[in-house]
């Protein structure tokens, strides 16, 4: 089997981008990804592509050959849907492509637009995740949904809505000076407690905007690297993707999240490593809740265990082991079909000594990216090492 | 409602609306609702037809500030309960002082303003609300 090699990553700036179009976005951010990857577009076999609701916000179906054509490759291309972890299955089937032995080099993105709709058109088309007939019509939201999580968490578990604001204060934090990320600024636990209600016990500023932006990666093989002579420190040494039920009202936990653990036990597996090797993460907090469910279901954390995590500092910069230093979800922004190739890029950053918070983790050699769709009905893990 | 029925969820709702829900059960006693050819967590197509209880156990809830476009203008109110071996997703439309986890409601059928219907729920001791 072909081990995977990161050779390039780009994102484009991610934030409020209205009359940029999808094409655009994309092209920028496989440009910076091919440019730095030093591989020659003709040698780029395959493009692996992650959208949500392009269909609805830009009435553009049928995208990824469009995107050929803006990264300006010929390759076979396919788009790949499954909500907010679009870009998280590109990414496996991007990984799986080459581990094959049939593909030496992939470029895999994705990319959202929803800026240039209205806040409630965005909104009823990121609600299509959930289930229509057992969710939606009853009224539930994407916010809706996790606060349900939320409230049957401190039910079951304990936790405040001071622990949540804490998950919101450290990825606003990690943010500041990442030149891609939407918020690079400071919020502070009152900003957070005191921001109006979404859905109790859920405010403003548990959930992560709305952005427009893109990612890519180029992806080769360690045969296609070695064969010319590219600098790719960085390998995906494992990746795995975990399915539950689409609606909260078929599952026997609202607290837990098996998809998650079902991804990261195949990660696990492939890397050979177990949750204690894990150096940094960057886990898909679309609500503050959420990067405490992913903690625990990636198994860094028992069950009702993490809520204090960022509290209390262990996931913090300086922490036991950071979590989110690109701002996540929450600061960086959310592009939903990007999103999970976005975390990718940073992680690479990150371990390659590029990154705004390299300094944070000088020695890190294993780092994971959790990517999840709805509400957790998808989910996908992959693990990141240095090279020896 | 809306003109073109969903079959076997619609029928599902007609049969809430005259309180005579159901579920299906598996030989293993695992539910599921329709629509549902086989168990969802076994795989078992030997599915048959159960009346759902007449009261559930609230798991969770929340009151919704910013709607949906269907409840735009309302704060709809959405709660998760256990009915034996199901549970069941619905909008509440009882007194909200009234609801908290644990408490014991009933199921009823409403459309929203677009024309959806819909599950409700409302509290088991409390009387008819119009939604």
């Amino acid at each position: 089997m072909q081990a995977v090699r990161i050779a390039g990553v780009g994102s484009t700036v991610f934030g409020v981008l209205p009359e940029r179009t999808g094409r655009d976005l994309f092209g920028e951010a496989a440009q910076i990804a091919i440019e730095d990857s030093e591989v020659p577009r003709a040698d780029i076999e395959r493009l692996c592509y992650g959208n949500f609701i392009g269909t609805l916000t830009e009435r553009q179906g049928h995208q990824a050959p469009l995107m050929t054509a803006a990264a300006g490759v010929t390759a076979p291309a396919t788009r790949y849907e499954s909500a907010c972890a679009s870009g998280g299955v590109a990414l496996m089937s991007a990984v799986e492509a080459i581990r094959s032995g049939t593909t030496d080099v992939v470029l895999v993105g994705g990319m959202e637009r929803m800026h240039n709709v209205t806040t409630k058109q965005a909104t009823k088309g990121l609600a299509m995740a959930a289930d229509d007939l057992y969710e939606s019509r009853a009224g539930v939201t994407f916010p809706g949904a996790y606060a349900l999580m939320a409230r049957a968490y401190f039910v079951e578990y304990g936790g405040t809505r001071a622990d949540l604001a804490a998950v919101a204060v450290k990825n606003h934090s990690n943010a500041i000076g990442n030149e891609t990320a939407q918020f690079q600024r400071e919020i502070s636990l009152t900003d957070v407690i005191e921001a109006p209600t979404v859905a109790d016990p859920l405010g403003l500023y548990d959930a992560c905007p709305i952005t427009d932006g893109a990612s890519a990666c180029v992806l080769v093989s360690e045969s296609y690297a070695a064969a010319h002579d590219l600098n790719t420190p960085v390998n995906i040494t494992g990746a795995g993707q975990g399915t539950d039920s689409l609606a909260l009202q078929e599952r026997k936990s609202l607290t837990q999240t098996p998809a998650t653990t079902r991804a990261a036990t195949t990660a696990y597996d492939e890397a050979k490593i177990t949750p204690d090797d894990v150096d940094l993460l960057e886990v898909h907090d679309c609500f503050t809740i959420a990067e405490v469910l992913a903690l625990e279901g990636l198994g860094l954390y028992e069950p009702g265990e993490a809520i204090d995590a960022a509290a209390t500092g262990d996931t913090t910069a300086d922490g036991n082991c950071p979590v989110n230093l690109s701002g996540g979800l929450k600061a960086k922004g959310h592009p939903v079909g990007a999103t999970g190739v976005s975390q990718v890029v940073e992680l690479t950053k990150l371990l390659r000594g590029d990154h705004i918070n390299t300094d944070a983790v000088p020695d890190a050699t294993v780092a994971l990216a959790h990517n999840a769709g709805g509400t957790v009905a998808s989910a996908t893990v992959h693990v990141l090492e240095v090279c020896g | 409602m809306r003109a073109q029925r969903e079959s076997s969820y619609d029928d599902l709702l007609d049969a809430l609306a005259k309180a005579d829900g159901y579920y299906f059960a598996c030989p293993a006693g695992h539910g599921s609702l329709p629509p549902q050819h086989v168990c969802p967590t076994c795989g078992d197509d030997e599915l048959t037809t159960e009346p759902l209880p007449d009261t559930g156990t609230v798991v969770t809830f929340t009151k919704i500030a910013v709607p949906s476009p269907a409840f735009s203008g309302q704060t709809p109110v959405v709660v998760i309960a256990d009915f034996g071996p199901v549970r069941l997703t619905g909008r509440f439309v009882d007194e909200l002082d009234r609801l908290e986890v644990g408490s014991s409601v009933e199921l009823t059928i409403a459309s929203s303003p677009d024309g959806d219907r819909h599950i409700c729920v409302e509290l088991a001791s409390a009387d008819a609300v119009e939604c």
